[in-house]
């Protein structure tokens, strides 16, 4: 078994890695395991912004809502306090938005102005 | 921190690291890098992460062709355990007025001078590259297979822990608050973290070099200018090359990794430091690509931002040492190209520092050309 949430997120100091960490899904838009964020928090890649870029952790379709608290947590365990942490910039659009659609939109606007 | 260092670089973008691991490779390694936030987290991290050797003047032609070699090889040399993501898929550029297409059959007659392998391309030709083009009232375009794309984030990981594994150190979310002169000479640094005591100090400051500049009563002139970038969803790979037009100020290319990024320049951008995402920029990117290349249509936005190009009255960088102020050189003024500009830019800026045999005449892109009237005038940026 896995083990409860705070057992997995909240082990204090340095994680240990099991075998398990390689099929925990943290991040679905780019198939990041915590596997592969233990070993970048371990690299020296201690902010989430960084994190973001170096790995695009957090970058796609979803732009973090699932993975962002997860990684706030391995951090903490990892010797980051949550006080300390920056979320970043959350940045437009909210949602994902087709082109077609953006461009389809304003025309219209547009034409009513 | 250490306290002194034989060489200060003020930025840890692209430029700072590249310039930082160069030194080293000569055998210069007492080197402190200085960064105000996090490494890419300015202009480097923001750019729209292309590589292009289709310049209009020699020396940018100069600075980028050897730019491309080393980002082929930089995987090896710099030994890194990642990937640059390097994609040469080709820049097409795009001419949609008579002016724009003479320019640009100046230009490639230069670029083939260089040795470079470009061509002119009928309407017809440039769909044969680019199949979803849109050539509606488009008279002509240039093509180059070796110019592309790579990953901003991944080189300047690989120039920092390549310049760590020779012994630079590099400081994260440390800023410079003073720089320290005595009479014409440098002699240290003032930091969020404390002082340190050097003799050479190196501008690479993008957009605020203008700022880090002044603090050693220097003037230069670099001009922030805000330019906005999206990215979208990734989708199956359907486009080789950059695909860019000056007439429509914008550019458009997919990555590696499936996602397409494009940005638009806006001729009215005042300067400044402004660096928020604005909804007109998202309305006429969406109209005009959609227009371009039409199959874009059903492709998700994911994330809209901006950075700052640091734009030079010739929109040409300024390299190198500073008459009258021993001991600091610049490496500012990239006008928005100087991501793919950086692999050369390291290998100059350390040859200037350590006095070797320059590898180009880097002393005619010097800050004393805007006095002497010695301008390039880079028909080329977006």
């Amino acid at each position: 078994m896995l083990g409860t949430r705070s057992e997995i997120f909240s082990s204090g100091g340095k994680q240990k890695m099991t075998s398990l960490d390689k099929q925990i899904i943290i991040c679905r838009c780019e198939d990041l395991t915590l596997s592969d964020v233990r070993v970048l928090i371990e690299k020296g890649y201690r902010t989430l912004d960084e994190l973001r870029r170096i790995s695009r952790l957090g970058m796609g379709p979803c732009q973090g809502r699932t993975c962002r608290p997860l990684v706030q947590r391995e951090l903490q365990a990892s010797g980051v306090p949550m006080k300390s942490q920056s979320i970043g910039v959350i940045r437009p659009p909210a949602m994902p938005i087709t082109l077609g659609a953006i461009a389809d939109g304003s025309e219209e606007a547009e034409k009513d102005a | 921190m250490r306290k002194s260092a034989e060489v200060v670089i003020i930025g840890g973008g692209v430029i700072g690291v590249a310039i930082a691991y160069h030194l080293a490779k000569q055998g210069c390694r007492d080197v402190l890098v200085v960064e105000r936030d996090y490494l890419a987290s300015g202009a480097t991290g923001r750019c729209g992460a292309g590589v292009r050797q289709q310049w209009g003047t020699e020396m940018n032609l100069r600075m980028s062709i050897p730019s491309v070699k080393m980002f082929e090889s930089m995987n090896r040399d710099l030994e890194y355990d990642g990937d640059i993501e390097f994609k040469q898929g080709g820049y097409l550029l795009l001419a949609y007025t008579e002016v724009g297409w003479e320019q640009f059959q100046k230009n490639v007659a230069l670029q083939q001078q260089h040795g470079l392998g470009v061509r002119l391309c009928t309407p017809e030709e440039a769909k044969e590259i680019v199949p979803h083009l849109n050539t509606e009232g488009l008279v002509g375009a240039t093509y180059n297979a070796t110019d592309g794309h790579c990953n901003p984030f991944h080189v300047t990981d690989a120039y920092a822990l390549a310049a760590r594994r020779l012994g630079v150190e590099i400081q994260t979310f440390t800023e410079v608050t003073a720089i320290r002169r005595s009479n014409g000479q440098i002699v240290g640094v003032e930091t969020t973290r404390g002082p340190v005591a050097t003799k050479t100090v190196v501008n690479a400051g993008g957009a605020w070099s203008g700022q880090l500049s002044a603090m050693a009563g220097v003037e230069i002139p670099v001009r922030p200018e805000r330019h906005q970038i999206l990215v979208t969803e990734p989708v199956a790979p359907m486009q080789g090359p950059m695909v860019m037009s000056f007439h429509h100020h914008l550019y458009c290319q997919q990555t590696p990794h499936g996602s397409f990024i494009m940005g638009l320049g806006d001729p009215s951008e005042v300067a400044g430091f402004n660096q928020r995402a604005s909804w007109q920029f998202l309305e006429e990117m969406a109209q005009k690509i959609t227009r371009l290349l039409p199959p874009l249509r059903g492709v998700r936005v994911v994330r809209q931002w901006s950075g700052l190009y640091e734009m030079t009255p010739d929109r040409t960088p300024i390299l190198g040492g500073v008459p009258g102020v021993e001991g600091l050189f610049l490496a500012t003024g990239f006008s928005g190209h100087g991501f793919m500009l950086a692999p050369m830019t390291g290998v100059l800026l350390a040859e200037a520092i350590l006095g070797l045999p320059a590898s180009l005449p880097i002393e005619k892109m010097d800050l004393g050309r805007f006095a002497r009237g010695d301008l390039f005038y880079e028909p080329s940026v977006v």
